[in-house]
């Protein structure tokens, strides 16, 4: 009877994991506010990155201030391959990436372990 | 709390219970309080030590996300939790496997953010080469200058042991200067008036002054500092596979546990502790870090050594794609020869000859023309003025000199005049002598030859002959004359010759040898623009202190051949690195889950939840140590000798 249950309940909580890692949810999508000539948005940085997509106006100087909450080491680099940007991102301190944004686009970045990513989108 | 401060925490809890775990079964010596002071020490361990663990675990997965963390949270929660559920239903404990997990994970996060710190500042170390002041003139005085407040325009002095501050070209006086920062050669190099300097480069003897031309951001050294940093952290196609596999490779993990598991309690029938102990150890040693450090580092390390070298790649897939070059295609003025075309022999009337053809070259800025010029001005002929100027590309110029047609070119422009048999042959002959031909004609007649020749480059052929033994096929390009160009070619010894290609054309060529394999082009970042973009592989060399960034894939700051079979070495060095570091990676994944698992408990082969979690510590650790080695391996080349 309890091997029944076990079974049960260690089946459920498979089902429960390939629905929560793998299934289709929404993911945070924010457009930067746009000044006269700059633009400029918060990323914090916990578990993932809130937002995780960025749309930003093309041509506009932007800015992107990350704040790593999150303690774990896996965070705290943000890399920008397509700009050359590798951010140290010191727990609980706002640091300043500064992204030409003169050609449209997506652009993906990522943990400095590449577990994590987020995106902007340039339009 | 920073990592450290949480490692020695952990460990100074831990070690009594470590102490316990090695005497009891010797002397029988056990904790004093026994599982009440496990307990405390465990909890401490998980409340200090491991809450960081718990706190990014948690907000990655209300994000839906998982990452190592998730691992190590659900692995030392399980244990520690199910210990407390034990202790009050009287059955064996395991709090220190929580503990030990702990401090192992933390042991080997502390020396990889050291490895990582090394890896990574390499490069950011170069900008620090820069001068902090520098002798500037202002007001016809030469004052010190922070370096910022230099522009363009001003004049620099330098005295012997100093630091040049930033690019620009000697005004007055000579001197030895060190390059080796920039060039990555080891030589010092003459300068004297006229000649560019290269900020942050040491000069050793002489004191000189020059104008700046570039500064701030412009210089070459920000320039190099700008592409490493790109390519440092750039993606090689081969990261595609792990990026696939670390978006679902925690979530499996976890879904091979509870299956562990559930196989151990369900279907075998072993106790709860014992399979729960196996599911933990399946959590703890799989390790998606060492996927996602094996490709990063060794890029940034291979990018870095590089750019120490001279040689700076462009980022991940260029060095990817190097490996599977089989062509490696050189232009050959300025590549495999000098550049500096000189006039060897003038055949007809010297004197009339070199008239017309100076004349009509006045204008002209082909290198060949260069060289017509400076002969004519160093025995002081004279000029007549050119009228109807045509340039054609490919074949020379031609012009009306006082009402009579005059040409300067190759035999293409001859088609209309004619020309002796006594001419003809002297042309092959001079041609077999590796020196380009120039036609000169005047009202209808070829009256005399210029042989040009343009010295291959000492290096040349030590260089090919690497690219050779490695197996490579070599093609000269050239807009130059058959004949010539296979003189040139069998002295330096490559393999097949292209010859009178237009300049226009040498793109397509470079196409059409794709169609055998990958095709790596050679050559100077202005004037190839194109083929090296074409090409699989563009090597741009550069000379003087534009660096052509964005034509070539890799860039070879010194003017030197034998850098291309280094950079090909140590591309070929780093994606070999690449590979073996995610081979690693899979293989310990591959193995350690199984044996985790339990799959070789008939054999006596298991791993207690300790050992896999200093197994999981340590392969991180390994890939990013084997990764900075690669700062330390011999770039094998058969030019090792420079």
């Amino acid at each position: 009877m309890t091997k029944t249950i076990v079974t049960i309940v260690g089946l459920a909580l498979v089902g429960f994991i390939i629905w929560w890692f793998f299934g289709k949810h929404e993911t945070e999508s924010e457009i930067a506010d746009v000044a006269a000539d700059n633009q400029s948005i918060d990323v914090e940085v916990n578990g993932g990155y809130s937002p995780e997509t960025v749309v930003l106006k093309q041509g506009v100087p932007a800015t992107l201030n990350f704040t790593r909450k999150d303690p774990s080491s896996c965070l705290d680099r943000v890399v920008f391959p397509d700009f050359g940007i590798n951010q140290e991102l010191p727990q609980n301190e706002t640091k300043e990436v500064k992204i030409d944004t003169s050609q449209a686009g997506e652009y993906e970045w990522a943990c400095g372990m590449d577990m994590f990513h987020g995106k902007i989108v340039i339009k | 709390m920073k990592i450290t401060t949480r490692f020695w925490i952990s460990l100074i809890l831990a070690l009594p219970m470590l102490v316990e775990m090695i005497l009891m079964p010797l002397t029988g010596w056990m904790l004093p309080g026994g599982k009440w002071t496990m307990l405390v020490l465990t909890t401490i361990v998980m409340a200090l030590s491991a809450r960081p663990f718990l706190q990014s675990a948690w907000a990655s997965f209300k994000k839906h996300h998982s990452n190592m963390d998730t691992l190590v949270a659900v692995g030392t929660a399980t244990a520690y939790l199910y210990s407390i559920y034990a202790m009050f239903s009287g059955k064996e404990v395991f709090f220190e496997s929580a503990a030990f997990v702990i401090t192992f994970i933390l042991l080997g996060q502390v020396l990889e953010e050291k490895m990582r710190n090394n890896a990574s500042d390499a490069v950011e170390k170069l900008l620090d080469l820069q001068a902090k002041e520098a002798e500037v003139k202002r007001n016809g005085k030469f004052i010190k200058l922070p370096i910022d407040q230099i522009v363009v325009g001003d004049e620099l002095r330098v005295k012997p042991g100093q630091k040049v501050a930033v690019d620009g070209e000697i005004l007055s006086g000579n001197s030895n200067i060190d390059e080796s920062m920039i060039t990555g050669e080891s030589m010092p190099v003459q300068k004297q008036v006229g000649d560019k300097v290269i900020g942050s480069t040491i000069n050793s003897n002489g004191t000189f002054t020059f104008k700046a031309e570039k500064v701030g951001d412009d210089t070459m050294l920000s320039q190099i500092v700008e592409l490493v940093k790109k390519a440092q952290n750039s993606h090689a196609p081969i990261q595609k596979l792990t990026d696939k596999v670390s978006d679902i490779f925690v979530p499996v993990v976890l879904i091979v546990a509870i299956a562990t598991f559930l196989i151990w309690y369900v279907l075998i029938g072993a106790s709860v502790a014992n399979s729960l102990i196996f599911a933990v150890s399946v959590v703890v040693i799989a390790c998606p870090c060492a996927l996602g450090l094996a490709t990063p580092t060794a890029l940034m390390v291979g990018t870095g050594r590089g750019a120490k070298m001279g040689i700076l790649i462009k980022n991940g897939e260029v060095l990817e794609t190097v490996n599977d070059v089989q062509t490696v295609v050189f232009d050959k003025t300025g590549t495999i020869t000098l550049g500096q075309p000189q006039v060897t022999d003038v055949i007809g009337d010297g004197k009339r000859v070199l008239q017309v053809a100076a004349s009509l070259e006045e204008s002209s800025e082909h290198p060949l023309a260069t060289a017509i010029m400076d002969t004519a001005h160093t025995k002081k002929i004279s000029f007549e003025t050119a009228e109807n100027f045509h340039a054609i590309e490919g074949q020379g110029v031609s012009a009306t000199l006082a009402g009579q047609k005059a040409f300067v070119g190759n035999e293409k422009l001859q088609h209309d005049f004619k020309m002796s048999d006594k001419l003809k042959s002297q042309m092959a002959s001079l041609q077999d002598q590796a020196k380009t031909v120039v036609l000169v004609g005047l009202n209808d007649e070829v009256i005399g030859l210029i042989a040009i020749q343009d010295a291959p480059k000492e290096t040349s052929k030590e260089a090919i002959s690497a690219l050779k033994s490695r197996g490579l096929k070599t093609v000269m390009l050239t807009g130059d004359n058959q004949r010539v160009a296979q003189a040139i070619a069998s002295q330096v010894g490559i393999d097949q010759v292209v010859a009178e290609v237009m300049p226009s054309d040498k793109s397509d060529q470079v196409q059409a040898l794709k169609a055998s394999g990958k095709v790596a082009f050679v050559g100077d970042g202005i004037n190839d623009a194109p083929a090296l973009s074409t090409a699989d592989v563009g090597i741009a060399m550069g000379s003087g202190t534009d660096i052509a960034i964005d034509s070539g894939g890799i860039v070879l700051v010194k003017n030197d051949l034998r850098d291309v079979d280094r950079a090909l070495a140590l591309s070929k060095k780093t994606f070999g690195r690449i590979k073996l570091n995610l081979f690693w990676a899979f293989i310990y994944n591959v193995l350690g889950i199984p044996v985790a698992a339990g799959v070789f408990y008939g054999l006596g082969l298991t791993l207690s939840p300790e050992i896999a979690g200093l197994a999981m510590a340590f392969s991180s650790l390994s890939v990013v140590t084997s990764s900075v080695l690669l700062n330390k391996t011999k770039i094998t080349s058969k030019v090792e000798t420079a």
